[in-house]
């Protein structure tokens, strides 16, 4: 028994071998060379790795754009993820209700995780045109208007005070669904007894949800927070194809940045140096995320 | 002495097209390229041109020869092509002698460009359908990545020249843009090939000036597009009695006028984030002459200049009188306004003629105010990449290119004006009236160069001078602007 | 449930949402059955005033300056195809793993390779474009499948690592008495177990690989192989764009994953509730 736990060992770490290697070399071996990278002064298209210090890093932080576009990827985290939890959670909570046609309610909530941002950004784009005085309204705005809600017209994306909060509404869109589709799992794995249980206790349905039922989500809520945040941080696709950086930057993000300071202005090191800070900022938000999975594996 | 008797050969040209300039050759006697060579040109240094091009010629007409080596004795009434002279010398120029692939013929070219859809597509398509008739035996492969103005192009392209795998030949802006490629390391210099092709002598020497980085040529322009267009509509020209504004004066008058008629006096766009640079580079050409203009972009002109101070103050009342749902719009969308009545002007790169066709809106068109006499020009060029895989048959791409027959072929389906200066009056004939027009002018003006389009500067100050104005947008803010686009022009020229 | 009027409000607030989501594809719809001169963003909800499929027709084969999508909707089903299998068994593998043989350090190599999910791929184009041509697969479809596999490996394992945290560790230890290695294990219980898991993965992967475009553009630079993404953003042009051709060939290349929402959709959920209460 002890052999034959020794032979599985080693060929467990056999069978994980390749994919360890492949991540090693795309993942990690990229990562080291985006870092050197960073800390170089390549700076035009032919590669000159002198090493530079952390200049690359000032500049980043001396240019108002990249700052806009750091405050803007924690709005849009925040009302994205946000957003899509409630969002998601609501309509799973709905939909637990014993509907009729559930089966449509849900395709029909869920097909927008089917489409590219590339392809949604578009229609985005168009349905979030304020329109004007002299064209008259358009898009949702026009929709807004014929059911009487006027007063909540806005001039989404056009409107630096609103800008990035505009992207997040079509990335809400595209990703609640999905959200949905996990807690209406959840919910289904819940045991009818508990929350019985819970109402025989004398608990009303709005005390269930929030000390029976939340608590019973939470991996839930945290497997899709990682799900969520990385497409967060790593959003630029919706960007291009919906707003472009919006007026005054307002719906910049630091993907988007890094893409025209690498490609088009050839400053390599620069876009480089914002990636590793990307990547710094996703150590800050996974490692809470392990310490949590890993401490509750120790306690089961 | 003359050794051979040159016969003249009809081949069926209608099963090849046109063929490759140049002439066919039966041999009156066994003899070696190298003996060709020097009967016909007076130079045996030209017996791989011939190899090549018969080579070329045999892969598609069995009739011909096919040449192993270059001291292959070929029996008498073996056929072979004696390519132009112009081509030879170009092959001498471009080929590698230890290259021996290269004497086969066939293989591919493959063409970059960002060119996908309409017009442009078209025009692309003509301009292979030129070079398949000179070049039957390559295969052409069409590497085309769509996305505002190569946006998504350029980053495909510059890790593959990095890597030293590039396409045979790539879409260029003409001017700085290439600074963006380190031509010293990545391009071919194209000077050679500028003096047998004689190209020099028919672009204009303002033009031939901004084609020249480093004291070389990097690309061969196939097109030219205005950038200082100021479109309006005719049907409220016409119903308020409104003529073209020739200064920023007149200009403001009809702004406030209309303002007062309910209308958009002004439309603009910026959902791409360089439509309203692209209008601030017009009207900086209209605040300065010319000659300070274009020393924006080569130090002699600080950017301390009242011109510049000039241009954001009129870019800053301009704004008073533009749709409020800029931001919203590519630069097409917004001429909705136009086509609908609710909008008057526009300033838009003369691409905009397209949109105006294909919606059947009557258009206007005039100089932006205060540049009468300018032309801000933008032009795409093909590149020629040292490591091009299949060098031999980027020549014939570049010929093609420059040539007369190519540039008319493909300005009249992209519509924009060919950039030689030698276009007859009946070949001007076969463009619309926008274009014609814009020939006078290219012929007449004083040309400077796009910022926004990639000739006045390098990519990274467009980079910059792009994100200095659009924060404008939002701030208003003119002397912080303008330090700000000093601090750019500090950076771009290192002083 | 006993009061009616909550009900109606309840079924009025789920219809209320379903024309949120679907707004954006009435919109595709529409304007792809316009013509160009009928497209206006200002009448975006009007229906077209005739009915024609020509907008569909040039998205699909081409004509009048476009480069049909068909071809490249093939090359598209060719890649899709291996990389989104290959990575949903590397996945289950490494999952299987992670989730029950846990030897020394496995918990540091999980949350490493967890990491990889979030490098934001831009950034690493150039030393993949270089990876790649130095083994020889640059510019093919192999290349970009190779490119997915490995970058799917995160998401696959991290799903199916949760998926068979969720199996009994009874059932297991009840095998290995049986005298069952980690293969067998992984054959006799896991595998069976799995298959709503793989719904869940292969759904995944096959909409993110099918969607993606920046690998597709950066890999696949030879116009023979690209995938359907790319012929898409070309039917764009830079100076002109038919927003009815474009939205005619954005419905078009969406459909295939589409199509495996609606009738698979219920899989994935399935999937999505046999993994649930375990992060």
């Amino acid at each position: 028994m002890r052999f034959k736990l020794r032979r599985d060992t080693i060929l467990s770490v056999l069978l994980i071998l390749p994919s360890a290697l492949a991540i090693f070399i795309f993942v990690y071996g990229f990562i080291a060379f985006t870092a050197y990278v960073s800390f170089s002064n390549w700076n035009r298209l032919v590669p000159d790795y002198t090493f530079v210090g952390a200049s690359n890093y000032l500049r980043l932080f001396q240019n108002p754009r990249f700052i806009i576009t750091l405050r803007n990827l924690g709005v849009f985290t925040g009302l994205f993820v946000g957003g899509s939890l409630f969002l998601g959670f609501f309509l799973a909570v709905l939909l637990d209700r014993r509907i009729k046609a559930e089966g449509f309610f849900r395709t029909v909530y869920l097909y927008p995780l089917a489409l590219s941002f590339i392809v949604t950004g578009v229609v985005w784009r168009w349905l979030l045109n304020p329109g004007s005085p002299q064209m008259g309204s358009t898009g949702i705005n026009l929709l807004l208007e014929m059911m009487g809600l006027g007063f909540l017209k806005s001039g989404w994306y056009t409107d630096p005070r609103v800008g990035i909060i505009a992207v997040a509404v079509a990335a809400i869109w595209q990703m609640s669904g999905y959200v949905m589709a996990m807690y209406l799992a959840g919910l289904r794995g819940i045991p009818e007894e508990l929350r019985e249980a819970a109402r025989v206790d004398g608990a009303s349905e709005l005390q269930i949800y929030r000390f029976v039922v939340l608590p019973l989500l939470r991996p839930i809520t945290f497997g899709a927070l990682i799900v969520l945040g990385h497409i967060s941080l790593k959003i630029y696709d919706l960007v291009v194809a919906m707003t472009g950086p919006g007026p005054g930057y307002s719906c910049d993000v630091p993907a988007y940045f890094m893409w025209e300071l690498t490609f088009r202005a050839n400053r390599f090191a620069q876009g480089a140096g914002i990636a590793v800070i990307l990547l710094f900022i996703v150590s800050l938000l996974i490692i809470p995320y392990l310490r949590y999975s890993l401490r509750r594996e120790v306690e089961a | 002495m003359k050794l051979w008797k040159f016969l003249a050969v009809l081949v069926a040209f209608g099963v090849l097209g046109l063929a490759q300039a140049g002439n066919p050759l039966v041999l009156d006697k066994a003899s070696t390229p190298q003996d060709i060579a020097l009967s016909v040109f007076g130079d045996a240094a030209f017996a791989p041109a011939i190899m090549r091009a018969t080579n070329s010629k045999a892969l598609v007409d069995p009739t011909f020869a096919r040449i192993t080596r270059l001291d292959e004795v070929l029996p008498a009434g073996a056929k072979v092509w004696v390519p132009e002279e112009t081509w030879a010398k170009a092959f001498l120029a471009v080929w590698d002698p230890n290259r021996v692939e290269d004497l086969f013929g066939g293989g591919k070219l493959v063409v970059g460009s960002w060119w996908t859809a309409g017009g442009e597509a078209e025009g692309l398509e003509a301009l292979f359908a030129l070079y398949r008739e000179g070049y039957p035996d390559v295969v052409i492969v069409n590497a085309t990545v769509a996305g505002g103005a190569g946006f998504v192009f350029k980053a495909v392209l510059k890790p593959r020249l990095i890597a030293g795998d590039p396409p045979d030949t790539f879409q260029l802006h003409a001017g700085l843009e290439v600074e963006g490629y380190s031509p010293e390391t990545y391009l071919r210099p194209l000077d050679d090939l500028y003096a047998i092709f004689g190209w020099d002598k028919v672009f204009p020497p303002d033009l031939l000036d901004l084609m020249r980085y480093q004291g070389h040529y990097w690309g061969v322009p196939v097109n030219i597009h205005r950038s200082n267009v100021l479109w309006y509509s005719k049907e409220i020209f016409a119903q308020y009695n409104l003529t073209p504004p020739a200064n920023w004066d007149e200009f403001f008058q009809i702004c406030e006028f209309l303002k007062g008629k309910g209308i958009v006096p002004i439309t603009l766009a910026n959902a791409g984030g360089w439509e309203a640079p692209h209008l601030f580079e017009t009207i900086l050409a209209s605040t300065m002459t010319p000659e300070e203009y274009r020393g924006l972009w080569t130090g002699e002109t600080p950017w301390t200049h009242p011109g510049v101070t000039k241009a954001l103050e009129i870019l800053k009342k301009l704004l008073d009188y533009v749709n409020p749902d800029y931001s919203a719009h590519t630069w097409d969308t917004v001429l909705e306004y136009i086509a609908a009545g609710r909008g008057a002007m526009n300033v838009m790169g003369d691409w905009a003629m397209g949109w105006f066709m294909a919606k059947g809106v009557d258009v206007g068109w005039a100089p932006v105010p205060g540049t009468k006499g300018v032309f801000v020009a933008l032009s795409d060029t093909f590149a020629f990449p040292k490591r091009a895989p299949n060098p031999i048959n980027v020549i014939g791409w570049l010929e093609v290119c420059g040539s007369k027959a190519g540039q008319i072929a493909f300005n009249m389906r992209k519509g924009s004006i060919p950039a030689r200066t030698d276009i007859t009056p009946e070949e001007k004939a076969q463009f619309n009236s926008y274009l014609q027009s814009c020939m006078d002018d290219w012929a007449r003006d004083a040309i400077v160069p796009s910022v926004m389009h990639g000739a006045a500067a390098p990519e990274s100050w467009v980079v910059d001078f792009k994100d200095a104005v659009n924060l404008f947008l939002v701030t208003k803010d003119v002397a912080g602007t303008q330090a700000a686009l000093v601090a750019a022009a500090k950076a771009a020229l290192g002083k | 449930m006993r009061i009616k009027p909550l009900r109606i409000l309840l079924y009025a607030v789920l219809l209320a949402f379903a024309a949120y989501y679907l707004m954006p594809v009435y919109v595709l719809v529409v304007t792809s059955l316009k013509g160009f001169a009928e497209v206006n963003l200002y009448r975006m909800w009007n229906p077209p005033r005739s009915f024609s499929l020509e907008s569909f027709r040039r998205a699909l084969f081409g004509g009048m300056g476009y480069q049909g999508l068909a071809p490249n909707i093939l090359n598209s089903v060719v890649m899709v195809l291996p990389a989104t299998l290959i990575s949903a068994a590397l996945g289950s593998l490494n999952g299987y793993i992670f989730a029950r043989w846990q030897f020394r350090g496995a918990n540091t190599l999980f949350t490493l390779a967890l990491f990889g999910m979030f490098i934001p791929y831009q950034s690493i184009l150039i030393p993949l474009v270089q990876t790649l041509r130095a083994v020889g697969l640059y510019g093919s479809i192999p290349g970009l499948i190779l490119t997915h596999v490995i970058y799917g490996i995160p998401i696959t394992t991290l799903i199916f690592r949760n998926y068979y945290a969720t199996v009994p560790k009874e059932l297991v230890e009840a095998a290995r008495i049986d005298g069952a290695g980690l293969l067998g294990v992984y054959r006799r219980i896991m595998l069976p177990l799995s298959l709503p898991g793989f719904a869940v993965v292969l759904i995944w992967q096959f909409t993110s690989i099918w969607n993606d475009f920046l690998f597709a553009v950066t890999v696949a630079q030879n116009p023979a192989v690209q995938p359907v993404t790319v012929a898409l953003n070309n039917l764009a042009g830079s100076f002109i764009v038919e927003w009815n051709v474009q939205m005619a060939g954005a419905l078009l290349a969406a459909l295939p994953t589409l199509l495996v929402y609606i009738f698979l959709g219920r899989y994935f959920m399935r999937g999505l509730l046999a993994g649930s209460l375990k992060g």
